[in-house]
Parts: structure tokens; C-alpha cells; sequence
């Protein structure tokens, strides 16, 4: 028998303090921290941005940031001072994921002559790249 | 009313008489129509200079500058001919999406671009015979644009590609046509 051995798994985790991206709903786009699970499905969320309210996990996309210090339960005042303490925005701002996120909504914006344009960038870029490809490999 | 004269007494005579007899069966009134025709309504972003994209018929992904609206909601565009090879023609408005880019219109007299305008002349009758050796006759013939056609379109291009050239990639992008490509969902754009 060889022996098993018990890793705890590195994939984010719907717990106490949890920062999640709620992807639905009026509140959609918007970040809350987990303050109390209810169920295997439902978690009560709170932050400085929306009402604390009970919502659904799976409206909810987990964030790589915790709020380590978080109690459990605590209340709207409690949450706002960690919420600001951990500097939570600042740094999922800073995120690569929100980047592309406000990429992504940019570019969802963009009007018929401005796709235009990008493409036309894009041409560009391209035809530089071949031509620096081909004079390397030649 | 007149008055006639019989001897000593006289005797009124309508002017119009009641009919001596009327009809056996009941004569259909054709209903009164208590609707009136409201002129045409068209969306709010259809507005004269901007560029729209034609979505049917021969020109169709081609991108055109409005401008102005006709009757019964169709709209006045052009290319211009030059740019794209519009010419100055009518499009119902259903089959166009509008764009939010808008150009400066020059200050031009389009007046006379009326329905009229672009009605075919009548061609005279022809027998049946004449008339089925004419057409083979004139499919094989090129088909000649009016000169005052072709003067109206040019003064026409000649102002809107002033006006067009100032902003810049905007020649391109008229010279472009529109089409959808994977993934793309077009309601869910912005034009």
C-alpha cells in the first residue's frame, strides 16, 4: 500500500471574507466580500459598493483576494473598515482579470467607424510584424 | 326653383326633380374613412449626414451618406459615387442601420431629388413582336446614363468630399463595405 497523501487544493474557495464579482443582477460588475455562508448555494455578501444582501454562488465569480481578518457575520460598518483596510479595490484594479474585463467592455462600446479603425491598426501591426518575421528569417 | 305660367294660373317646377324611380337592389356606399394618413415617423437616428449601412438589394454592406428623407419613409442617399460607387438612389428606411457618425452637410439645394426625379420615363408601346426584338436588342446594347444625371451626381460628390476629407480615415471607411464576421452579434453592437 503506498501511502495518500491529503493536499489542501489552491483553486479559490467560497469562505469568510471571500472577495467575489457578482456577474448578475443590479449589482452586476460589482465587488463584495463574503460575510456568511448560509448554504451550499447561498452566501450573504456585503461590501462598500452594494446592499448587503443574500445572493446566489452561482451569480458570483471568486476572486483571488481574502479578506483574511474578516469575523464572520460582521456587520456593514465592520466590513467597510476591513474592506478598506485590505485596500481590496485598489488591488483588483490593479488585477490583470479587471483589466481585461474593462478591455473587453471597451471594446463592446466601440462604434461601427471606430471598429473601423482598429481594424485598420490592427492591418498595420501585422504587416510590420511579417516584415520584421521575414527579415529575421531570411 | 321656377315658376311656369298656365293661363290664368302658374305652377312651381323644382329645379331638381325627385327621380321617378329608384333602384331594386340597394346600391353599395363605399365606407367613409375616418383614418387620416399620418406622415411617415422616422427613427431618431436617422438624421441628414449621417452614414448608414445599406443591408439589402444590389448595394448592400455598402456604407452611404444620407441626405435627405422622401415621402412614405424613404431616404435620399448617395456614396458618393465617387468613394464607393453609390450612386445618388432612393433606400427604404427598414433597410439600413444608422450609424452614429455624422457628417457637416455642405449647404446644397436638394430640392429637385424628388420621387420624380428618379421616375423612368414611359417608353411607347410597341407590338409584340417589335417589342421582343427590341428588348434582345437592348439587353445587348450598354444602357446610357442621362448627361444631367451624371453633372448632378458629380456637383453632388464633389461637395460631400470636401466635406469628408476633412476628417481623416473617413474616405476609407466610406470606401469599406460592412459584412459580419464569426462572433459577431449585431444587436448587441454599437453603431
Amino acid at each position: 500500500m503506498s501511502e495518500s497523501k491529503v493536499v489542501s487544493s489552491q483553486w479559490p474557495q467560497v469562505e469568510t471574507g471571500r472577495v467575489v464579482l457578482i456577474n448578475s443582477g443590479k449589482d452586476e460588475g460589482k465587488l463584495a466580500a463574503v460575510v456568511q455562508i448560509i448554504d451550499h448555494k447561498r452566501a450573504l455578501l456585503d461590501s462598500p459598493h452594494i446592499e448587503r444582501q443574500e445572493v446566489s454562488l452561482s451569480h458570483v465569480s471568486l476572486t483571488q483576494q481574502v479578506i483574511t481578518k474578516l469575523p464572520r457575520a460582521a456587520r456593514s460598518g465592520v466590513v467597510k473598515k476591513y474592506w478598506t483596510e485590505a485596500s481590496v479595490d485598489e488591488k483588483a484594479a490593479a488585477s490583470t482579470w479587471a483589466k481585461k474585463r474593462a478591455s473587453r467592455e471597451k471594446k463592446r462600446q466601440l462604434t461601427d467607424f471606430e471598429r473601423f479603425k482598429v481594424m485598420v491598426l490592427k492591418k498595420q501591426r501585422r504587416f510590420e510584424v511579417r516584415k520584421a518575421v521575414a527579415k529575421a528569417s531570411s | 326653383m321656377s315658376t311656369k305660367t298656365f293661363g290664368s294660373g302658374s305652377r312651381e317646377i323644382p329645379a331638381n326633380k325627385a327621380s321617378k324611380w329608384y333602384p331594386a337592389a340597394d346600391i353599395a356606399q363605399p365606407k367613409k374613412a375616418r383614418k387620416t394618413q399620418h406622415p411617415t415617423k422616422l427613427r431618431a437616428s436617422l438624421v441628414p449626414g449621417t452614414v448608414l449601412i445599406i443591408l439589402a438589394g444590389r448595394f448592400r454592406g455598402k456604407r452611404v451618406v444620407y441626405l435627405k428623407p422622401l415621402d412614405g419613409g424613404v431616404l435620399l442617399v448617395t456614396g458618393p459615387f465617387k468613394l464607393n460607387g453609390v450612386p445618388l438612389r432612393r433606400v427604404n428606411a427598414r433597410y439600413v442601420i444608422a450609424t452614429s457618425t455624422k457628417i457637416e452637410l455642405p449647404s446644397l439645394n436638394l430640392d429637385k431629388y424628388d420621387d420624380k426625379y428618379f421616375a423612368k420615363e414611359d417608353a411607347a408601346k410597341k407590338s409584340g413582336e417589335e417589342e421582343f426584338f427590341d428588348a434582345a436588342k437592348a439587353a445587348s446594347e450598354k444602357k446610357t446614363i442621362p448627361e444631367s444625371r451624371t453633372a448632378d451626381q458629380s456637383e453632388l460628390d464633389k461637395a460631400l468630399i470636401s466635406v469628408i476629407k476633412q476628417t481623416p480615415q473617413l474616405t476609407s471607411y466610406l470606401k469599406s463595405t460592412f459584412s459580419l464576421s464569426k462572433g459577431d452579434r449585431p444587436h448587441l453592437m454599437k453603431w
